[in-house]
């Protein structure tokens, strides 16, 4: 048994309102730059619905993941080393810009400089990629809240497994939200697909990043990921990915995608797993299993045997306290109501998922019935094909008796939790139907719908002593800006040496979140804010002042 | 032989391979960055698909035919029995075809940068002194091979180019021999070196990092955060 860390995450699409926040956030702090405009790092899908990039889903067309060769042993979808060493010149399998999106800006000048005539001007759209006027034909959410539906709802690839049975008219339509950041696999097929040996995972927390300094651009990793998560920056010419905002987690605070959430709908925390035996769970023969494998390959972290394999590779007791206090174990295991998506992929994916009850409780409100009465609720659960098919292919690679028994237990949540709501006695049956008892079903209402900032997020931090290495580590250049030092060397617009992510600046932007005092109104004005800030320096107003620690 | 003999085969190869040799390390060292192929797949992979493969491989067949004719003396390959015309025949037939394969590829990745509006904005002058040197190479070796050995009565470089060749290496450069061969040749030679001395500013560095490690290692790489070895530069402050 080798015993190592993993950050993972959960996220409750029961709350997913759809707002963007999260990608917009994300936007902002890791892929505000040129050669990154089409570069969602964080994105939020309807479903169902063409996915970004457009049907990524769809893995016989892009061969992203892992699959069991004729002997049962993992090989790459899209084929061996030596298969990507010869198609390495042109890669047959990577989306085109157009899969994603032409990003563009508009021509405002135009709106100052154009001469006064009978007619408003107007500021017309230009791509960002060639710089010509564009027509805007797609974008990274075309299909938000099945806009464009029911034609372009068709191409979902996962709608199509599941196909006759659904009805995409209106009157009848379901959705809900997907919010995806990159899994940071257990078993991550980018990784394994860079050829250089750029990409990696931390053997510490399990964060995959891609060393910036190591990536020669093969693009093997855009291939490889199923998830489509690994982005080409096409102004430098190198990968860029996800990176679970390692400079803010390793300080103890969560991702900005969490930070910022308006639902409250993530929760961070550390698990532990058996590195030995991921290999062997992701060669699991029937898909169907893969769910279970996946759970088994994770530790408990109360378990004395796991403790002292943990001390034995020198994970510190900070962090094991941490893996105990995890709200993704509870979720994953006490509660058993996080799913994987999908696990079918074979690379162990760490953001799980609680799906969505709501559309069941929609459907049956409309009826007539009380949508939250448990026999109703159960027997919808029941009844309702469509959602428990789609999220089935989804979350469990088409087995849908554990999405069944999620939705059940979030059904009982809401029939039980009502009940005391209105003062009734708790009816421990409706408990004991989903497996679950009474107060397991309060504490896990505790966690899902009221549970404090330092309950969903239990992040241990890094430890200092280790902090200077990490700083200089991997990503540094993605906090580089439009002319500045990583950008515009000596030879062509990318070259030169990246400016390394300054640790202390995030334990000042956590001081000032934590802070109980607000800034006086008049430093406000003028100020350098976080989305113009270049990250050097501190900027009058950006922090407290320095004369307030002499007092 | 005179001056610019001695300048052209003795000082130019090598202030080239001078300039290759630590112009890479002092890439590596300060522009890491900065090294990679800068693929511009993501804006069109029509075009890219054709030429990329045929460019690639050609001018891989074309490297180890030099290697061959260059650096295998005619000696060891008549002493195990391939005599001249053998050596010719097969020379100039997989050597044109590599060449024209090479040199076509080439077109339509020059036609396609120049062409596709995307892939012309992300060029850079850098770019297009690097695409005029290598092109330059490749049509007057083409020429050198085509002029001399398809259309001419054969050329025999493997005892005058080839010879100088490694006597550039084994320090005891051999001018002579150079100065004597066909200007094609001259030609070809000198802006091979020329295209060497910039090699390690262009992004042709790409192909020093040819990933063939892939090959051996395992899939999946862990890297660990090191043990402090130095002072932490910064002290973490408290607040009120």
């Amino acid at each position: 048994m080798k015993v190592m860390g993993q950050l993972a995450m959960v996220m409750n699409l029961d709350k997913c309102i759809g707002c963007h926040t999260c990608s917009v956030t994300c936007k902002q702090a890791w892929t505000n730059r040129a050669g990154t405009e089409y570069v969602w790092f964080n994105n939020v899908e309807t479903r169902p619905g063409q996915g970004y990039p457009r049907t990524y889903q769809d893995q016989k067309k892009w061969q992203g993941g892992w699959e069991l060769n004729s002997r049962g042993r993992l090989k790459l979808k899209a084929g061996g080393r030596l298969r990507k060493l010869l198609t390495i010149f042109a890669n047959p399998l990577m989306p085109s810009i157009q899969d994603y999106y032409e990003p563009w800006t508009y021509d405002y000048d135009r709106l100052f400089s154009a001469p006064a005539t009978e007619d408003t001007p107007v500021a017309r759209p230009k791509s960002l990629i060639s710089g010509e006027p564009t027509k805007i034909t797609w974008s990274a959410n075309w299909d938000d809240d099945l806009g464009g539906g029911p034609e372009l709802t068709k191409a979902d690839p996962v709608l199509r497994k599941v196909s006759d049975q659904v009805k995409l008219e209106f009157e009848r339509a379901f959705m809900f939200y997907l919010p995806r950041i990159c899994e940071h696999c257990l078993n991550p097929s980018c990784v394994a697909s860079c050829p250089s040996g750029a990409m990696y995972k931390r053997s510490e927390d399990g964060i995959v990043l891609v060393d910036q300094d190591r990536c020669r651009g093969w693009r093997m990793c855009v291939t490889g990921c199923p998830y489509k998560k690994v982005y080409f920056n096409h102004r430098t010419g190198k990968a860029e990915k996800c990176t679970f905002c390692f400079p803010r987690v390793e300080v103890g605070i969560p991702t900005v995608c969490s930070e910022t959430c308006v639902g409250r709908l993530r929760y961070i925390g550390l698990i532990l797993y058996d590195a030995d035996r991921v290999a062997e769970a992701a060669r699991t023969p029937d898909e169907k299993d893969l769910y279970e494998a996946q759970k088994s390959v994770l530790l408990d972290p109360n378990d004395p045997e796991v403790i002292a394999g943990a001390r034995a590779s020198g994970i510190p007791e900070d962090w094991l306290e941490a893996a105990r206090r995890s709200p993704i174990h509870q979720l994953i295991f006490e509660y058993g109501v996080a799913l994987p998506l999908h696990p079918e992929y074979r690379t162990m994916p760490m953001v799980w998922y609680i799906p969505p009850l709501s559309p069941v409780v929609d459907v049956l409100s409309e009826t007539g019935h009380d949508g939250e009465e448990a026999g109703n609720l159960f027997g919808a659960i029941e009844s309702l094909r469509i959602p428990i098919g789609y999220l089935a292919e989804l979350f469990t690679a088409g087995d849908p008796a554990p999405v069944r028994l999620v939705l059940r237990r979030l059904a009982a949540m809401r029939s039980y939790m009502r009940r005391l709501n209105l003062g009734q006695e708790p009816d421990e049956s409706i408990a004991e139907a989903v497996g679950m008892t009474g107060a397991q079903i309060e504490s896990m209402h505790r966690l899902l719908a009221l549970a404090p900032y330092g309950e969903r997020y239990v992040i241990p931090k890094a430890h200092a002593e280790q902090a200077a290495d990490l700083e200089e580590l991997a990503t540094g250049c993605s906090l580089d800006y439009e002319g500045g030092p990583g950008m515009g060397g000596p030879f062509g617009e990318a070259s030169g040496t990246p400016a390394p992510i300054a640790v202390e600046n995030f334990h000042a932007l956590r001081e000032r979140q934590s802070g109980d005092e607000l800034e006086r109104s008049e430093d406000l004005r003028g100020r350098v804010n976080l989305l113009n800030w270049d990250g050097k320096g501190t900027p009058e107003g950006l922090f407290p002042r320095r004369d307030k620690e002499d007092q | 032989m005179n001056a610019l003999d001695l300048l052209l085969w003795v000082v130019a190869p090598y202030v080239a391979l001078t300039v290759f040799v630590l112009g890479h390390v002092w890439r590596y060292r300060y522009d890491k960055f900065g090294w990679t192929t800068r693929s511009s797949q993501l804006y069109e992979s029509r075009l890219l698909r054709i030429g990329s493969p045929m460019f690639h491989f050609g001018i891989l067949v074309v490297i180890l035919g030099h290697v061959g004719g260059l650096v295998i003396p005619k000696s060891w390959t008549e002493a195990v029995g391939v005599t001249e015309s053998m050596y010719h025949v097969v020379a100039v037939v997989l050597g044109t075809i590599a060449g024209v394969c090479t040199l076509a590829g080439l077109a339509i990745l020059i036609y396609r940068r120049r062409t596709v509006g995307p892939v012309f904005t992300a060029t850079t002058r850098n770019d297009k002194l690097m695409y005029a040197v290598l092109a330059l190479v490749i049509v007057l070796g083409l020429a050198a091979t085509v002029a001399a050995n398809v259309l001419g009565g054969g050329y025999d470089y493997r005892v005058t180019v080839s010879p100088w060749f490694r006597s550039v290496f084994a320090l005891q450069p051999r001018a002579e021999l150079m100065a004597g061969a066909p200007p094609l040749f001259q030609l070809h030679a000198f802006s091979a070196l020329v295209l060497f001395a910039i090699w390690p500013f262009t992004r042709l560095v790409h192909m020093l990092t040819a990933p063939i490690g892939y090959l051996t290692r395992p899939y999946i790489v862990y890297r660990s955060r090191e043990p402090v070895t130095r002072t932490p530069g910064w002290t973490p402050t408290t607040r009120r």
